[in-house]
């Protein structure tokens, strides 16, 4: 059993991420709070970009000030654009050493089986993994067969010619607000570039090139994967992720070509004072496949909607997400399919669980446009709730502008089985833990596509949710 | 040696105010085998329930010992840790929780493995658990002994299993659990004659002289298969009469409305 100790213990931990963990953070240059277009002239002289990406990034800032905020979705209205840092360059060697990590908060990664060397870095300790053994043998392993993998900057400074031909043409700035502040912020995310026929049968993590800069706030990744690759990207991690700021709008593209496959897992577990805005999107040609696994945990507010544009005959797209909201959290999350060509398919399979009063909400958009006939779509979204004070909400939009096509749809809201709870504990298995392994089968339909690690690791994180909670 | 006593037991539902049981006193020892045979709704269900500690009912009166300790205020998952094991009539699906996941989680409990992550409240979470190498071993050679298809340690637990497989299943877990005293409730109800056979040969194996049986049931064909110290006749909310093996047969022969007769005549007399 959870004792009233452990409890007080993991609140501590909580608190510690609040407002522990960042004030050593001594950054070597911090740009003005708020947004300007001496700032966009700094950050790209900083980084000493072509004149078209300084330009870009101008018109952007011009888009996101004429934008309105959304106001469809969750409650933004909190956000105080003019007292956010946009660009914050860490130091290359953080001064923080593992003695001074708190105890509490190397008890919570021991708890979730972190590696050592991952810890570090959670912890700020600047572990650099690009000095990492195992990294550069995988590195020259993919320089072998020409696969590209870099931070997004380093990516525009050797392939500029590549990225300046992808960038943006899937989320342009003008996409929506956080896309046009993305856009005129950037910084850090992956640059990843599969060439014709490649497999890469080893996933590409984000982790084995983590250094301060991916962790920003305003992550921009593209990938592009050519005619009959395939490629497999993770990104995040279980672990709590303190940030010092409290607004993060990442953009990712993806161009899936002829016959290849791009499958994107993310795990994402931000502090709970912080607004996750991302806008994620692929295309994919004929034949392609292209699946989004996505994980929210953490966050204040999230709002993603994974979008898959089948633009080739035969196409197929995958969303497969799940997302947790504990208290005063409200994850907004969902898909967005759109069938533009004949004979594509899809399958959208949400999940989400609500405790202790939070809210999720799935928000999806399922588009049959004219001309993709003989298309197939299928949406499941299930939510669990915990507990009467938590919520779950459906938005469902279906526009079918073809006939001959064939939709599914369903939706299910459920509660902890009173019996199922009760079967559990009647091999004994304590309360929390019987609850934890309801919602762990709950979401299995996602977990078990997770690398194991990354599927070990939700499994404790559910768990250790649990634990909070049941006195 | 140990002893499961329940004493002047009544029980209503939290719901409402209808007494159930009525005062049920029943002693079982290690080694003994207790069939409780009663007609539907005479409340046998809801005994097997109160003793596990089902949340649904809440004892009026009475008390349940065992070795002499009251388990009344007992959570369910530490009623399984002294030892009382309950096969369900209805075993709950869990949807993608494999049944090796939760054998695992359950015989951990029960051996103690977690106690140490508990206490101390660190080390990483389920690190604690019996190790792998171990539990696959132990599980292999129950399911092997058990007629349990080596496949269902994968399947998650009930979900899409037939009857016969449920029951089978339930059998499996008393054998990992290995409890103090098993109450059957209803095992034998839905099963054809094979899958009879194999649940009945399954409580013979662990009808050992340290654990103690209160098969409940409607019928009396699963008593051809498992020999009863004592069988127990259960009419409205209590235990009308108690004899040997041969009351089954008795019963089974004059059917239930014999008891309500005899009872009405006792009543008149």
């Amino acid at each position: 059993m959870a004792t009233k100790a452990d409890l007080e213990q993991l609140q501590g931990v909580k608190e510690e991420y609040k407002y522990g963990f960042h004030d050593e953070f001594q950054p070597i240059f911090k740009a003005e709070k708020g947004l300007s277009h001496e700032l966009i002239d700094q950050i790209s002289d900083m980084k000493g970009e072509p004149d078209w990406m300084r330009q870009f990034r101008h018109e952007a800032l011009d888009i996101f000030w004429s934008k309105p905020m959304p106001t469809w979705g969750a409650d933004l209205s909190e956000i105080d654009f003019d007292n956010i840092y946009y660009y914050v360059r860490p130091t290359e060697k953080q001064g923080r050493s593992w003695e001074e990590v708190p105890e509490e908060i190397k008890r919570t990664f021991e708890r979730l089986g972190i590696p050592e060397a991952e810890r570090k870095f959670l912890a700020g300790v600047g572990a650099q993994y690009e000095s990492e053994v195992v990294y550069h043998s995988l590195r020259e392993e993919w320089e072998k067969r020409g696969v590209v993998f870099l931070d997004m900057d380093s990516g525009l400074r050797e392939h500029e010619e590549i990225v300046r031909e992808y960038f943006a043409t899937i989320v342009p700035p003008t996409d929506n607000k956080f896309a046009a502040l993305n856009s005129a912020v950037w910084s850090g995310g992956s640059f990843v570039y599969v060439p014709k026929g490649v497999h890469l049968d080893i996933p590409l993590q984000a982790y084995f090139r983590i250094n301060a800069e991916n962790m920003g706030q305003f992550e921009r990744t593209l990938i592009i994967v050519e005619e009959g690759a395939s490629v497999h990207y993770v990104e995040g991690c279980t672990a709590p992720i303190y940030s010092s700021q409290s607004l993060h709008s990442a953009v990712v593209e993806i161009i899936v070509k002829k016959n290849a496959r791009c499958r994107y897992t993310t795990i994402q577990n931000w502090s709970t004072d912080v607004y996750n805005l991302v806008t994620k999107r692929a295309v994919a040609y004929e034949g392609a496949t292209m699946e989004w696994v996505d994980g929210n945990l953490g966050s204040k507010v999230t709002m993603k909607y994974p979008a898959v544009y089948l633009m080739g005959p035969k196409a197929h797209g995958e969303v497969l997400s799940m997302a947790f909201a504990g208290r005063g959290q409200h994850q907004d999350a969902g898909a967005k399919i759109v069938h533009a060509a004949p004979y594509t398919s899809s399958k959208v399979v949400s999940k989400s669980i609500s405790k202790d009063g939070g809210r999720a909400s799935y928000r999806g958009l399922l588009k049959v446009g004219r001309g993709a006939h003989h298309s197939r779509a299928n949406v499941v979204c299930d939510a669990l709730l915990l507990d009467p004070a938590s919520r779950s909400d459906t938005y469902p939009y279906i526009e079918i502008e073809e006939e001959h096509v064939s939709i599914g749809h369903e939706a299910s809201v459920s509660k902890i089985g009173e019996e199922q709870l009760f079967y559990l504990m009647s091999r004994g298995i304590p309360e929390d833990e019987a609850t934890a392994m309801i919602v762990g089968g709950f979401i299995e339909p996602l977990v078990k596509e997770l690398p194991m690690e990354y599927a070990v690791e939700l499994n404790r994180l559910i768990q250790l949710q649990m634990e909070g909670s049941i006195g | 040696m140990s002893v499961l006593e329940i004493r002047d037991l009544h029980a209503k539902p939290t719901t409402d105010d209808v007494e159930i049981l009525k005062g049920v006193d029943l002693v079982i020892r290690s080694g003994e085998i207790h069939a409780m045979m009663g007609p539907n709704g005479s409340g046998k269900s809801t005994l097997a329930y109160v003793i596990a500690g089902h949340p649904h009912y809440e004892v009026t009166q009475g008390d349940i010992l065992l070795d002499g300790e009251s388990i009344l205020e007992m959570e369910p998952d530490e009623r399984a840790r002294i030892g009382i094991f309950l096969a369900f009539q209805y075993p709950v699906a869990v949807p993608g929780v494999s049944v090796a996941n939760f054998l695992r989680t359950a015989v951990s409990n029960l051996r103690g493995y977690t106690r140490q992550e508990k206490d101390n409240g660190d080390g990483v979470i389920g690190s604690h658990l019996m190790p792998m190498r171990a539990f696959r071993k132990l599980l292999n050679e129950k399911m092997k002994e058990f007629n349990v298809d080596p496949s269902f340690a994968r399947r998650y637990l009930n979900e899409g299993f037939s009857g016969g497989e449920k029951k089978r299943t339930e059998v499996l877990q008393m054998a990992m659990l290995e409890p103090k005293f098993a109450i059957l409730d209803e095992s034998d109800s839905g099963l054809d004659i094979d899958a009879l056979k194999i649940v009945a040969e399954g409580i013979n194996k662990l009808a050992t002289p340290d654990r103690g049986f209160l098969i409940i049931t409607h019928y009396q064909r699963i008593l051809n298969y498992v020999k009863p110290h004592y069988v127990h006749i259960f009419y409205d909310g209590r235990i009308v009469r108690t004899g040997g093996p041969e009351l089954a047969h008795e019963l089974e022969e004059k059917g239930y409305q014999w008891v309500e007769q005899e009872l009405a005549t006792a009543a008149t007399a």
